[in-house]
C-alpha cells in the first residue's frame, strides 16, 4: 500500500493523543489548573492535528461531514463519530479540571472509553480489509491499542505503568511482524485464484493492460523502500520501545533531568511509531497487485 | 437509493445484471477498453480524466482494462512438452452480491441497486477517501484525479434503459463494441437467461472466490488447446501451392526452367 504521509501522521499523532486522553479521563494524572491545561493542550493538539491531517488525502474534503452518516456499516464512519464524541466528552471533562478544580469521574471514564473506542475503530478500518491479508488479523487492533495506551502512559507520566505497557507494545509489534510476513501466502489468494486459471497450469502475468502507471499501481503496489524493511524495523523498534524504556528507567535524580529524559523518551517513541506506521503501509500487500504480477 | 440512506447491501436484488466474459474468444484487442472510456467519459458522472496524456508519464482513469496472462500447463504423458497458452483477460467491476466496497463507504455514496444489482457511486456524495478501492480485490475502482471522486463501471446504466437509443444499443458499450463476441450481457439471476445458460454450459467461474464477494460477472474458461498442431491443420490446404501440374505456357516454362543447371528448391 502507498504510505501516504497524511495517513501515517494521522494514525501516529491521533493514536498518541487519544492514548493521553484515555489516561487523563481515568484521572492519571489528576492535574488541575495550568498543569491540566498543558496536558489537555498536548492531547488535543495531537488528536485534532491528526484528524485534520487525515482530511488531506481526501479527493473532496469539503464534503467530509457526510462521513458521519454511515455508522451502521462503515468503520470509517464509526471512527469519525467516536472521535468527535471523545473530543466533546473529554473537552467537558477538561473544563472541570482546568477551570473548576474538579474531576467528574463518570464523565472521565466515558471519555476514556470513547478515546479507546476511537483508536479501535481506526484499527478496524484496516483490519476489515480481506484484500490486505497482512492487516486482516486480530493483531492489528491489538497493535493499535497497545501502541496508543503505551504512548499515552508515556505522555501522562505514568511512571509505574509505562515500562510495562511499552514492553507489551514492543512484544505485540514483534508478533505482528512475524505473523504479517506470512499473511499473504497463508491467505490462499494468488494469481491462480485471481485469474481462475490456476487449474490449467502455472499462470504468469505476461503483459500489463497499459505501459504507464495508474491509480491502482500507485495506491496499492508500493514496492519502493521494501528492501530497507529489515533495517527500518530495527530503527522502529529501537526508537519506539527500547530507547524510551532505557530513558524512563534510567536511575537519574533531579526534577529537570528526569523531565528532559521523559520528553526525549516521548519524542523517540513518536519517531519509532511513525517508522513502524510507514512499514505498516509500505509492507502491506494488496491482492490487486497479483493481477499485475507485482508482489 | 440516491444518498441519504445507509450503505447496507440489499438482502437480495430483483435481477442480477452482469457480464459474462469468454476467455476462449477474447483476442485482446482492447476495443472494449476504448469504447468504455469513450462512452463513460462523456456520459454518466464526471469525465474519465487523463493526467499528462501527451507527456513523458501519461496515466488516466479507466473502468475496464485488459491484462494478458501466460499459462504453462504441467507436462504429462500425453503432452510431454505442452505449449504455453496466452490468455487475454478483460477486467472491470464484477457487481458483487456481497460487495465489500459498498459497506466500507463512510458517506453512503456507494450503493448496490435493489432492482438490478448494479453497484454505483453517487458522485455528489463521494469524498474521495479511496477506502472502497482498498476494499475491492479486483482493482475495479479508480479515483479520478481531476474530479477527486471514485469512478467505476456502471454497467452503462445510461445505455441499458435508454429508450432514446436503438434497441440493439441498449447494452453496455464494451459488449456492443466487442468484435470477437467475447462479452455477453444479461440477467445472471434468471437461470433461463442466455447468459446463465452460457455459464452453465461452459462452466463459468468466479474470480477470487475465497474473498467471499460473490461476483455476479462470470468468466468462461478457455477451451483446452492440447492439440495445437491439429488445430492448425484446417488452414494447411490453403498454404499449399495452388497449381502443381501446370499446363500450356506455364507448363513449358516450368519444364524449361527445370532443364537449366542449378537444380530446383
Amino acid at each position: 500500500m502507498h504510505p501516504a504521509p497524511s495517513v501515517i501522521l494521522f494514525t501516529t499523532l491521533s493514536g498518541l493523543g487519544f492514548g493521553l486522553l484515555f489516561f487523563l479521563g481515568l484521572g492519571q494524572p489528576a492535574a488541575t489548573g495550568t498543569v491540566a491545561f498543558v496536558f489537555y493542550l498536548i492531547a488535543y493538539a495531537l488528536a485534532v492535528g491528526g484528524l485534520l491531517a487525515s482530511t488531506f488525502h481526501l479527493g473532496r474534503p469539503e464534503r467530509a461531514w457526510r462521513a458521519f452518516t454511515q455508522w451502521k456499516t462503515s468503520w470509517l464512519s464509526r471512527e469519525g463519530i467516536c472521535a468527535v464524541a471523545a473530543l466533546l466528552v473529554m473537552g467537558l471533562y477538561a473544563l472541570g479540571a482546568v477551570f473548576l478544580d474538579s474531576h467528574w469521574t463518570l464523565l472521565g471514564w466515558l471519555g476514556a472509553a470513547l478515546s479507546l473506542a476511537t483508536v479501535f475503530t481506526t484499527s478496524m478500518i484496516y483490519t476489515q480489509l480481506k484484500t490486505v491479508p497482512r492487516w486482516n488479523t486480530a493483531l492489528t487492533p491489538v497493535m493499535f491499542l497497545s501502541f496508543s495506551i503505551a504512548g499515552g502512559a508515556l505522555l501522562a507520566g505514568a511512571e509505574t505503568l509505562a515500562p510495562w505497557l511499552l514492553t507489551l507494545a514492543g512484544a505485540v509489534q514483534l508478533a505482528y511482524w512475524a505473523k504479517g510476513d506470512g499473511a499473504l501466502a497463508a491467505s490462499g489468494t494468488d494469481l491462480a485464484t485471481a485469474t481462475g486459471l490456476g487449474s490449467r497450469g502455472t499462470v504468469r502475468a505476461f503483459e500489463p493492460p497499459h505501459t504507464g502507471s495508474n491509480y491502482l499501481l500507485r495506491e496499492f503496489v508500493h514496492v519502493v523502500g521494501r528492501k530497507h524493511a529489515q533495517k527500518l524495523r530495527v530503527i522502529a523498534f529501537a526508537l519506539g520501545f527500547v530507547l524510551p524504556l532505557l530513558m524512563i528507567l534510567a536511575p537519574v535524580h533531579g526534577f529537570v533531568l528526569k523531565h528532559v529524559l521523559a520528553a526525549l523518551a516521548v519524542l523517540s517513541h513518536m519517531a519509532g511509531i511513525a517508522v513502524s506506521r510507514w512499514l505498516f503501509f509500505a509492507q502491506a500487500e494488496h491482492v490487486v497487485g497479483l493481477y499485475y504480477g507485482k508482489r | 437509493m440516491e444518498g441519504g440512506q445507509m450503505t447496507e447491501l440489499p438482502n437480495s436484488t430483483d435481477r442480477k445484471m452482469g457480464l459474462v466474459i469468454d476467455l476462449d474468444t477474447c483476442v485482446g484487442c482492447h476495443a472494449c477498453v476504448i469504447s468504455c472510456k469513450g462512452w463513460n467519459t462523456e456520459n454518466y458522472g464526471a469525465p474519465l480524466s487523463d493526467q499528462d496524456p501527451y507527456g513523458a508519464d501519461p496515466s488516466g482513469t479507466f473502468l475496464n482494462r485488459v491484462h494478458s496472462y501466460e499459462v504453462q500447463p504441467a507436462p504429462c504423458e500425453s503432452q510431454p512438452d505442452p505449449a504455453a497458452q496466452l490468455i487475454h483477460f478483460p477486467k472491470s467491476c464484477l457487481h458483487c452480491e456481497d460487495a465489500p466496497c459498498v459497506t466500507v463507504c463512510p458517506t453512503g455514496a456507494s450503493y448496490k441497486r435493489t432492482e438490478d444489482g448494479i453497484v454505483l457511486v453517487n458522485e455528489d456524495h463521494c469524498i474521495g477517501c479511496g477506502l472502497c478501492a482498498w476494499a475491492c480485490p479486483y482493482g475495479a475502482r479508480e479515483l479520478d484525479l481531476a474530479a477527486g471522486v471514485m469512478k467505476k463501471c456502471t454497467l452503462c446504466v445510461d445505455r441499458i434503459y435508454n429508450e432514446n437509443l436503438p434497441e440493439e444499443d441498449r447494452i453496455p458499450s464494451c459488449v456492443r463494441t466487442c468484435p470477437a463476441g467475447a462479452r455477453h450481457f444479461g440477467d445472471l439471476g434468471d437461470p433461463d437467461s442466455d447468459v446463465s445458460k452460457l455459464v452453465a454450459e461452459r462452466g463459468g467461474i468466479d474470480l477470487m472466490p475465497e474473498m467471499g464477494t460473490k461476483p455476479v460477472n462470470k468468466y468462461l474458461p478457455p477451451r483446452p488447446k492440447d492439440q495445437i498442431e491439429a488445430q492448425a491443420a484446417p488452414l494447411a490446404p490453403l498454404l499449399k501451392p495452388v497449381a502443381e501440374d501446370a499446363g500450356g505456357f506455364m507448363g513449358w516454362l516450368d519444364k524449361a526452367l527445370d532443364k537449366l543447371p542449378g537444380g530446383t528448391n
